[in-house]
């Protein structure tokens, strides 16, 4: 193993890290020798959990305060950096906080990022893959100088998996200087409905596009996500356009999916999309043009309306239940 | 009124005070800040145009010197900055961008929407900078027009690195909040309702502060005939890595990362294609049977 040190950066989530955080600190275990986890609000709970996932240390940076977590971690980092040592290597998850810290780590320790990673490999010093043009070319990147490398990792490039090992030894985070830097406060929370399982855990994802014809219609694909207890998803044209919040868009510039089977309705396949859903087992795809992209990575293609061929699969659905 | 109130008036504006004269004496009453005077920079990005074939060179950089257009992650921005500038009643919003200034489309489209002027920074020199040394050079633009606000996209649609705006605000030395869905402003405050994972939070911050835009959030307004042949006229400023002193921050020099190479990804080969003749739902359910999802 080449690398003896990599921080992995771990978001809370009710109690425990998010599934991002968990792929992190797996793939870690098998780049370095050691790993340490850096946390904000962190527990025993926690530090057992970083400890499954295979972390000897938990940094922890204490309760935030209402601030957004970009300032404050990135600060913590940094001060953490000049006193103990750098790692070889800092992981982010790519997510709204990840993004955040990242970038404001980087100013701080003056080292770019490399962001979108989807692959880490070894080969003497970490090189990043990253996929382009919609998936179908990988660019191999690496960082040329001395200094952490910071990484920034999506979502479902790597597996996760527990260790099995003893909780993680918590250690209180110096906290850096914010300066002015540090003013945004969250002063409000809301938590939006939503029935059925998260979009990137889903074992089923059924989504619309452009192909709908109009916002009202993408009610087919809730109704249709439902009944396979699964989650609706959305190109980017649709979210564009404002017909489905950005929280449901799949691809380059949304979420990553791996479902067991991605079901993609009125899509044609622009690039920006395939790359966050041709990682899916299954790809069935109904498309009324039958030299639409999507049909060149669909496992099983219906050419013809979406809008007679999606209500007949929600009637035969009912059906069975 | 007279040519020398309105005269008087229009200066009070740029020096964002608001005048009030007694019209019967026409003496200066009172003078105060205007706190409806919003300047608001927002970050925009020329890209080659996602429709058409992309490619990357010898030296692993995309492929710009074709036709550039705006990025539509942009638009999203700029017709925020509009809008809040319609409701502060008055104000400015400049463009700034950073890359290849052999076609300005992209700026004179933004121009055209309404914005008052455009920079960019366009210099050989930077082929090649990296997303900390891009947010070096737009921070350097940025500091010398003093704005209240700065709006960027989350991301671009080409790079997609997605760190530069954040970058900017730690180099300004600006608070930030990432993906906001609405954003309002006051004399001193911004508000923004931003996407989260579950939901949304309400963020506030005070002024000047950097605020990135989700896509879809407002509608971009189409440039009218009138405005592209105002946009023909409005100031637009190239500058070059010289006039920003900035050492050697930026391009391969200052960029210190590299691609090693670029290879075929693994490809998924096409499945079964049935063209629908009315039992075009059946067949799926029978997939989805096939696979155990049913």
């Amino acid at each position: 193993m080449a690398l003896s040190n990599i921080w992995i950066v771990c978001e809370p989530s009710n109690g425990s890290f998010t599934s991002t955080s968990l792929e992190l600190l797996t793939q870690a275990r098998d780049l370095s020798a050691t790993q340490s986890a850096i946390t904000w609000g962190g527990d025993a709970a926690l530090a057992a959990v970083a400890g499954n996932y295979g972390a000897t240390t938990l940094y922890d940076v204490g309760d935030l305060g209402g601030a957004l977590p970009g300032v404050p971690i990135a600060s913590a980092i940094a001060a953490l950096v000049a006193s103990v040592g750098a790692p070889e290597a800092i992981f982010i998850p790519t997510s709204y906080d990840g993004r955040d810290i990242a970038g404001r780590l980087s100013v701080r320790l003056d080292r770019p990022v490399l962001t979108n990673v989807t692959g880490l490999v070894d080969v003497g010093g970490l090189v990043s893959e990253h996929p382009v043009f919609g998936g179908t070319q990988t660019v191999r990147a690496r960082f040329t100088n001395e200094g952490p490398g910071i990484f920034v990792i999506r979502a479902k490039s790597f597996a996760s998996e527990a260790s099995g090992g003893a909780a993680a030894s918590i250690s209180a985070s110096p906290s850096g200087d914010v300066g002015s830097t540090g003013t945004a406060a969250v002063v409000a929370t809301h938590v939006e409905d939503r029935n059925g399982p998260k979009l990137e855990e889903a074992d089923v994802v059924v989504s619309g596009g452009r192909g709908l014809g109009e916002a009202d219609k993408y009610a087919l694909i809730e109704e249709a996500a439902t009944l396979l207890n699964g989650a609706a998803g959305a190109s980017r044209a649709i979210v564009d356009a404002g017909w489905v919040p950005y929280s449901h868009q799949v691809g380059q510039t949304g979420k990553t999916v791996k479902p067991t089977v991605y079901i993609a309705c009125g899509i044609s396949g622009a690039t920006q999309h395939m790359v966050g859903m041709k990682g899916s087992k299954n790809i069935v795809a109904i498309n009324k043009d039958p030299d639409a992209p999507i049909f060149r990575i669909a496992d099983f293609g219906v050419v013809g309306d979406v809008h007679k061929v999606l209500p007949n699969l929600i009637e035969a659905l009912k059906s069975r239940k | 009124m007279t040519t020398s109130f309105i005269r008087r008036q229009a200066r009070a504006a740029r020096q964002r005070t608001d005048i009030d004269i007694d019209h019967q004496t026409r003496q200066v009453t009172s003078i105060t800040c205007k706190v409806g005077l919003v300047n608001i920079i927002v970050c925009v990005k020329q890209i080659p145009d996602p429709a058409a074939p992309r490619s990357l060179d010898a030296s692993h950089n995309l492929n710009r010197s074709g036709k550039l257009i705006l990025d539509e992650a942009d638009t999203y921005g700029v017709e925020m900055a509009l809008q809040l500038v319609d409701a502060a009643g008055t104000g400015e919003v400049t463009v700034v961008s950073m890359g290849s200034a052999h076609d300005v489309a992209g700026l004179r489209n933004a121009l055209a929407m309404g914005a008052a002027r455009a920079v960019i920074v366009s210099d050989d020199a930077l082929r090649s900078t990296d997303a900390l040394g891009t947010a070096k050079v737009l921070a350097a633009v940025i500091k010398r027009e003093s704005p209240d606000l700065v709006l960027a996209a989350t991301e671009s649609s080409d790079g997609y690195t997605g760190t530069t705006p954040v970058q900017i605000a730690e180099l300004l030395g600006l608070p930030s909040i990432t993906f906001a869905k609405s954003v309002t402003i006051d004399a001193t405050t911004v508000k923004v309702d931003r996407q989260t994972e579950s939901g949304y939070d309400e963020v506030t911050a005070p002024l000047p502060a950097l605020i990135t835009v989700t896509a879809g959030v407002v509608e971009p307004r189409y440039a009218s005939f009138k405005g592209i042949m105002a946009a023909k006229s409005k100031p637009l400023e190239v500058l070059s890595v010289a006039d920003l002193a900035l050492g050697d921050a930026t391009g391969p020099a200052g960029a210190r990362q590299e691609i090693t190479d670029v290879v075929a990804a693994e490809s998924r080969a096409a499945g079964e294609k049935y063209v629908d003749e009315g039992d075009g739902a059946e067949r799926i359910v029978d997939f989805l049977e096939s696979i155990k999802v049913l």
